[in-house]
Formats: C-alpha cells, structure tokens, sequence
C-alpha cells in the first residue's frame, strides 16, 4: 500500500510501540509504566533506554556518563558554546540559546557530523577485517572516500587532552578491551606510522567505546546529542549577568570588507 | 577609545559598514555588495532584490526579480497541512516562544520529505542532469549514496512526492507560471518533459521540485537554494503559529494514540 491510502490508514491515530501518556493514570515508556518500573533509572540509563531499548550495566552507564562529562567546555568561545552566550548577551532565552547550541553542535567538521561518520568508521571497518580485508586498503578507502578519517586529527588542535582520562576509566571499568576500542588504536598506530599526520581525537575514543557496548551507527548518533550541553548553560548564565550587549562587541573595524567597491544602484533596476 | 585595528577580524564579501564619528561600534553607512543600502537602495529596491543581491552578489534584472518575486509567493505557505507548518503550530499553540515556533517549522523543514534537505539534492541533480532525460533516469535508478550522514539514506527522488498520484493542480500552476516568466532553461524543460521524469521517478513532481529549478534558472547554488527555500516558507509558519494561539489548544488536535505493545520485553 502506498500514496493517499497508506496516508490515510495514519491519519487521527498514533500507533506507538515507544509509549505514551495517559494523564491523571500512567505514563508508558518502551512498555515499562515510567513511575513504576523505572522509576529508579538515572537520567543517562533513560536516556539510553529510550534510544536501544536495551539496560545497561553499572558500569557501562559509567562510562555513558564520562562521555559526555568529559566533552563538556564551558568556553564560550567555541561556535556552539558561543551560541548560548551570544544568547544571554542579547537578553533572549535560556532554553533558546541552549536549544540553538545544541542544534550548531551538529556540525561537519566536529559534533555530531563526525561523530556518525567515526561510529560508522570504526563499526564497518572491523566488519571488513573480520571477513578478510586489510587495514590499509579500509583506511585507503576511506581516505578517498571523505579525504580523511572522522575521528582522527582535530581542528584547532592537535592532542587530544580528553583521550587519557577516558581511558584510564574504561581500564578501571574492565571496558578497554572491546574489539572496536583495540581496532582505532590499530588504525591510530597505522596513520602515524604513514604520511597523514591524523592523530586520534577523542571522537575516535568515544565512537569505539559506544560501538562496544553495542551502540548501532544511529544509537550512537542519538546518545551522543547531549554530549557538549553541561558546557552550555554556564556559558549563557556568564554572559546574561554581564551587561547587555558586552559579549564579543565587533565595531565596524571588526568586519573586514573584502567585496565590490562602492557602485551605484541603478533605478532602471528597482521596482518601477 | 582606540583606534588600531582590531586583532580579530570577521571577513566579508557581503557588508560593509561605516561608523558614526562618535562611535565605533554604531552604523553610518551600511553596503550591500557595494550598493549603499539605507542611502540608496531603501525606499527604490525591492524584498527580493535585496535577497537575490545578498546570495549572488548582484543585483538581479527585472526579468529575475520577478521570477524569485513569484517563487516567493508560492513558497510562503505551504499550509497548516504541512509537516513544518504543523510543528509552528505546535509551538504556536501552547505559547512557546515565536523563535521557538519558527525554529520547529525550520527544524522539521529541514528534511528530504518536501524539506529544505530535498531542496538541496534536488539542485545537484539539476546541476548533475540538466536538460538530459537520459541522465535524469540514470540518476534516479542509480543506487544511492551509503555513506554515514546526520541524514537519514533519501527514501524517494528529490523534488518528487512518493505519496503522489498525479501532479497536483497547484504545482502545475506554478510550473506554467514559472516557466513563462523563466529566465533560465531548465523550468520551460521541465514543463515540456514533465511527464517523462515523473516516470522516471515513479512519482508525481513536487512542489520542492519545481523551486529547485527555478532557484537553479536563477542561478543559486544547492546551499543558497537550501537557505531560501527554509526561509521563504517561514511566513506562513509564523501566521498560522499564531492563529493557533488565539485559537487555543482545546481546538488543536491532539489525536488518539494505540500502544502496539504495553509490555515490551527489556532486553
């Protein structure tokens, strides 16, 4: 079925396996009445309950959490970050600012674009290996295909100050010894031991833990959504208590003009 | 106050400003591409002068204001049936911010289904296909990109509607509209083999499809074309946003809901 007929069989009703809310009586989330059976998750196993369906153990969700501890900056000079403070500069709302942040963080060359793009690196590359392929022709591949590997090198930088912490847990949670994690120190040593100078980043790190702890390309992509927003508020609560208007001032010195001299508008172009 | 050049500076080829004697940070004069804006082009150029000046650098002829002129009033509504227009609704009828309730219709208008991400694709398949049939068909038979984005793998050809069952009466009209007043090849094209790429395509032409050739016979890139088309369809999210409100929620739909499991097993 399809066309007028497969939009008419969904019209006026939600048809849901997720869940649903029946006010004044219950709230059903992934089959589980939220007051009741979970009621006791923390917000991370929720959260990622929501996403996979699946638990997760105590020490896994651990490891959830310091994924995103560890990428949250509150240094409102980074794009996104800025977008929250430009935010309270301008008087406008918390939830705005933040909510704009957020969305900026899904970006190409950091956030949310590399971070599918590393998942789905490090998930089809150890699916190719297993069946026979060679690293060098994976990265090859890859290096032609996106002209660089998403994961490895960083803007702006070039070490990554969040690899060590990160992994210094997962070893004290046993979860540095999954065959993804193991797999992007391989390709690591592979790119440094060549030509490309594509150091791994932390991106890298966190795709290879959450493929091994079973996230999909698209699981992943949707746990780590939040993982710059603790950087977020503090980053518009600074800038709302200063006086309005005082984050980054840009004159008119500030713009660099670099276009069209001066020309005249011509009437015989304008609406007559 | 100092006056040395600032250590970090924003490049642009689009605005210049010049400031008042007294204050380096309020405006003088503003340029557009070099054309004083409040000095000479307030009161003379039109909305979409402006708009086409700003993207392309020029200021457009006659002949393509009046085109972009009418893609804009095509594009402005897309009505409260539409999914974007629909989550400015949503917004608009519990109170929510206007930013918010523009931001859900930009968000939701983002995507491949009548979206600005269709938009976009439907462009590079008319910079890719041009006036060739052949090309067009090979295109929408060839196997489609797999590689990982934050969009999802595209479901049905861009520019055409999958729920379709012949081109509607309204993207007709638009397209005998556009197409006489084109200033371009590829609308007059695409009205003579309307029929030919539908069946390529298996599906009727949408709306999206029809601004995607007028953006490109006006000579817009796939991402200034994206930009547009989100932000000449904010009008009527904006309108209808704010009707629900004075409406109020007791007369929006909330629709009933059938949990397919109550009890999904925990894996």
């Amino acid at each position: 079925m399809n066309g007028p007929e497969l939009l008419q069989q969904h019209a006026d009703c939600l048809k849901s396996r997720m869940g649903g809310c029946f006010p004044g009586e219950r709230a059903v989330f992934r089959g589980h009445d939220l007051h009741v059976e979970l009621k006791d998750m923390d917000w991370v196993e929720l959260y990622v309950f929501g996403i996979t369906g699946r638990r997760f153990t105590r020490e896994q969700l651990r490891l959830m959490h310091a994924i995103w501890v560890y990428t949250s900056y509150p240094d409102a000079r980074i794009w996104n970050n800025r977008v929250a403070a430009l935010a309270g500069s301008a008087r406008s709302t918390g939830t705005l600012g933040v909510a704009a942040a957020l969305a900026v963080s899904e970006a190409s060359i950091y956030g949310r674009g590399i971070d599918i793009k590393a998942v789905e690196f490090i998930i089809t590359t150890r699916k190719e290996l297993d069946n026979g392929a060679e690293l060098a022709d994976c990265v090859q591949k890859e290096l032609k295909k996106h002209r660089g590997i998403a994961g490895f090198g960083r803007p702006l930088a070039s070490g990554d100050e969040r690899i060590a912490p990160i992994m210094a847990l997962a070893r004290s949670l046993g979860l540095d010894q999954g065959p993804h994690l193991r797999l992007a120190f391989t390709v690591n040593e592979f790119l440094l031991s060549g030509r490309w100078r594509l150091g791994m980043n932390f991106g890298a790190i966190a795709a290879a833990l959450g493929a091994d702890l079973g996230l999909s390309t698209r699981e992943y992509y949707l746990f780590v959504f939040p993982a710059f927003l603790a950087g977020m508020p503090p980053c518009f609560i600074e800038s709302a208590q200063q006086p309005e208007g005082t984050l980054f001032p840009l004159s008119c010195g500030h713009i660099l003009y670099e276009g069209a001299q001066k020309r005249a508008w011509n009437p015989s172009q304008s609406k007559p | 106050m100092s006056d040395e050049k600032p250590a970090e500076q924003i490049r642009t080829r689009i605005w210049l400003e010049e400031p008042e004697p007294d204050n380096p940070f309020a405006t003088r004069a503003a340029y557009c591409h070099g054309y004083d804006v409040y000095g000479a082009m307030l009161g003379q150029a039109r909305w979409v002068e402006m708009l086409y000046l700003l993207f392309r650098g020029d200021a457009p002829t006659p002949a393509q204001s009046e085109l972009l002129e009418a893609v804009a009033v095509a594009l402005a509504n897309p009505g409260p049936r539409d999914p974007s227009v629909h989550a400015a609704m949503c917004g608009g009828v519990g109170g929510s911010t206007a930013a918010a309730s523009l931001i859900a219709a930009l968000a939701v208008g983002a995507g491949q289904l009548s979206g600005g991400r269709e938009l976009l694709l439907s462009m590079e398949a008319w910079h890719s296909c041009g006036m060739d049939l052949d090309a067009w068909q090979r295109r929408m038979t060839a196997p489609g990109d797999d590689t990982a984005s934050i969009w999802p793998t595209p479901e049905h050809p861009p520019g055409f509607d999958p729920h379709g069952v012949t081109t509607t009466t309204i993207v007709k009209q638009t397209i005998a509209c556009l197409a006489a007043m084109s200033t371009g090849p590829r609308l007059p094209w695409l009205e003579e083999n309307l029929s030919s790429l539908e069946a390529a395509a298996g599906c009727p032409l949408a709306m999206s499809g029809v601004a995607a050739a007028a953006f490109s016979d006006l000579g817009f890139s796939p991402e200034q074309g994206e930009m547009l088309f989100l932000l000449l369809r904010l009008p009527g999210a904006a309108a209808h946003a704010l009707e629900q409100w004075k409406y109020g929620h007791k007369k929006f739909p909330f629709f009933k809901i059938e949990l397919e499991s109550d009890s999904e097993e925990v894996k």
